[in-house]
């Protein structure tokens, strides 16, 4: 990885912590040409418009996503009522044919509280590990969490009522979730309870599929009724430390969206889309600084710009395997 | 969705100066931005932390004490370890165990008993909710670390009496997680010298029970079970653990001889007397987490 590149990685990662994407310091020549190329250059405009009215938008990924995280969960539900016993549990802690599975943030949550650490925990905790270490981190939340499917209905209402002018989104400091994860860390050491697992939406619309409903989802419906009036995708965005928990895992994931520098138009229709716009910085003009681009840890692998994007700029990426495949 | 986003102007080719150059001081709508932006961070940070906090609310206010399920650590080092994943609730046979909402505080998602709906009467014989629990909240043996309430461990390994007749009839748990205790006297069949006809909790009753001479691995429905007794023993005649109930006879105040349930130490406080107890309401409960005293 060149320098350059280098500096961009660790840069995504103080990104994904809360700090503001800024402008690069230093641009690969390679990309400067691109950028220089694509400045004032007039053909690009018709180039641009042919491309949008030939665009063919899909929902591929979308699709792909949501099947997959209603099958998820529904195997879970399942496992419980018909009693087959494929993935026992609910999405904290759970038995895949037996193998223990254990929610990362659920497992650090009991570690600080309880202070002693059984062996089944270390080993359901080292194979979730594994497996989003493999399978991107954040891809997690988009493609499992069923908390992300609620807010992403609640994220349409939203956006049609600013349409509308009803509501605006009242965005805010995306520090806030670093904190909100020290914050609870902290809370479950001094007060012993895993006070985190108590509010989780997560768990609690897991469980609440799994073992009936409960009034625990006012709290849930409290969170997506701020969403649809207030702030968008706020609880995701800038509250939820299990989020920053799988970005942490998703720093080394081979598995990310890659951004080609050459073909993109810098409409930023994917940046609109995306539930952390701040990981797609590196499609405003000027600022990609290398003509291929891996996209930060943050970012949830949910394929909602490669769907969106007109010129099929941004892709799914496998480190390592893009060169064979 | 068509117009294109405002491009980075600023920027400029790679030659021109680094982005740290001097920037122009910010406008006050922009600083007036910024300062709302922060206020709406500390208001939902306050928002998420208090609904956060608010789980003490039903522990300070001394709520019911929840009948865990077998091998629960002490309550404290419970709620701390519970990870709320209900595989305990998945694995009971006879369905015992349910889930904790949200009037439970840090409880909610944990495990409980309601021993009077369905108490656990062990017919897993292995006690399989331990076995399934993945981070240790319950244990077949504390952990070393962990303190032992006094009267809390059981003196033997229980026996089981639905497997007296196996090479290995004794319980795999060494704590109880509750007693038994005749909280109501006065309205108790055996006591008073009643006997009992029918089935013992109604015919709208679901809760089920392991009888040996029906199915050893099925669990019946109690309503589909009825009982025809001279005296009542239901308590002590469905109790799954040897020696923990019998009927004594005992002298009342007045002097006069009477019979009556009495609670021994192999209690293990699973409950299966407080829910047979045809009387309503029962006159013998589970005395949740309540340790042996001699």
């Amino acid at each position: 990885m060149s320098t350059i590149l280098t500096r961009r990685f660790f840069d995504q990662i103080a990104v994904m912590f809360g700090r503001e994407a800024r402008k690069p310091v230093a641009i690969e020549p390679a990309a400067q040409k691109i950028h220089l190329y694509k400045r004032g250059n007039r053909d690009l405009i018709a180039e641009k418009l042919h491309a949008r009215a030939h665009a063919v938008h899909t929902n591929k990924w979308r699709n792909r996503r949501w099947a997959t995280l209603i099958v998820v969960n529904l195997m879970f539900t399942f496992s419980f009522w018909l009693d087959i016993q494929i993935l026992e549990g609910a999405l904290t802690a759970s038995r895949f044919i037996g193998f223990h599975l254990i929610d990362l943030n659920s497992a650090l949550q009991v570690m600080l509280a309880h202070k002693h650490i059984i062996v089944n925990l270390v080993i359901g905790t080292g194979t979730v590990f594994v497996l989003w270490l493999l399978l991107g981190g954040r891809s997690f939340c988009s493609w499992v969490c069923p908390y992300h499917l609620l807010a992403e209905f609640a994220e349409k209402i939203h956006l049609y009522l600013v349409k509308k002018k009803l509501v605006t989104d009242q965005n805010m400091d995306r520090r806030l979730r670093t904190w909100s994860w020290l914050v609870f860390a902290v809370l479950a050491l001094l007060t012993g309870y895993t006070v985190f697992e108590a509010i989780s939406p997560v768990g609690i619309v897991s469980r609440a599929l799994i073992y009936g409903p409960g009034l625990a989802l006012l709290w849930v419906l409290a969170l997506l009724v701020f969403e649809v009036f207030f702030s968008r995708r706020a609880w995701c965005r800038y509250a939820c430390p299990i989020g920053l928990t799988y970005g942490v895992v998703g720093i080394f994931s081979p598995l990310r969206i890659r951004y080609k520098l050459d073909g993109c138009f810098h409409e930023g229709d994917c940046r609109k889309v995306c539930l952390v716009p701040h990981v797609l910085d590196t499609v405003i003009k000027g600022r990609a600084v290398d003509t291929e681009i891996p996209i930060g840890p943050d970012c949830t692998r949910c394929g909602l710009c490669v769907d969106t994007c007109p010129t099929g700029s941004l892709s799914f990426d496998i480190k390592g395997l893009s060169n064979l495949l | 969705m068509s117009e294109p986003e405002q491009p980075d102007n600023e920027i400029q080719p790679e030659t021109q100066k680094p982005a740290v150059a001097k920037k122009p001081p910010p406008s006050r709508e922009r600083l007036q931005q910024s300062r709302r932006r922060w206020l709406r961070t500390v208001l939902l940070t306050g928002g998420v932390l208090g609904a956060a906090l608010s789980g003490y609310l039903p522990l300070v206010y001394a709520q019911k004490k929840r009948l865990r399920p077998p091998g629960a650590l002490d309550e404290k080092d419970f709620l701390s370890s519970c990870i709320k994943c209900g595989q305990c609730v998945q694995v009971c046979p006879v369905e015992a165990i349910k889930l904790a909402d949200l009037v439970d505080g840090f409880g909610v998602g944990t495990p409980y008993i309601d021993a009077r709906e369905q108490a656990c009467d062990f017919s897993c014989d292995a006690v399989q909710c331990i076995l399934a629990c993945p981070t240790g909240s319950l244990v077949y043996k504390k952990p070393a670390f962990l303190g032992v309430r006094k009267g809390a461990p059981l003196a033997t390994a229980p026996i089981l009496k639905a497997k007296e007749k196996d090479p290995e009839p004794t319980l795999n748990l060494t704590e109880r997680i509750g007693v038994a205790r005749l909280t109501r006297p006065e309205a108790c069949l055996a006591i008073q010298g009643k006997g009992f006809k029918g089935q013992a909790r109604g015919a709208s009753f679901k809760g089920l029970l392991r009888y040996m001479e029906v199915d050893r691995w099925k669990p019946v429905r109690i309503s589909d079970h009825p009982y025809d007794l001279a005296e009542c023993d239901l308590c002590v005649r469905e109790c799954p653990v040897k020696g923990a109930i019998s009927i004594e006879t005992v002298f009342a105040p007045d002097g006069s001889k009477r019979k009556s349930p009495v609670v021994h130490e192999p209690c293990v406080g699973c409950g299966v007397c407080e829910m047979i107890c045809p009387v309503e309401p029962t006159c013998i409960v589970i005395e949740a987490r309540e340790v042996w005293n001699t």
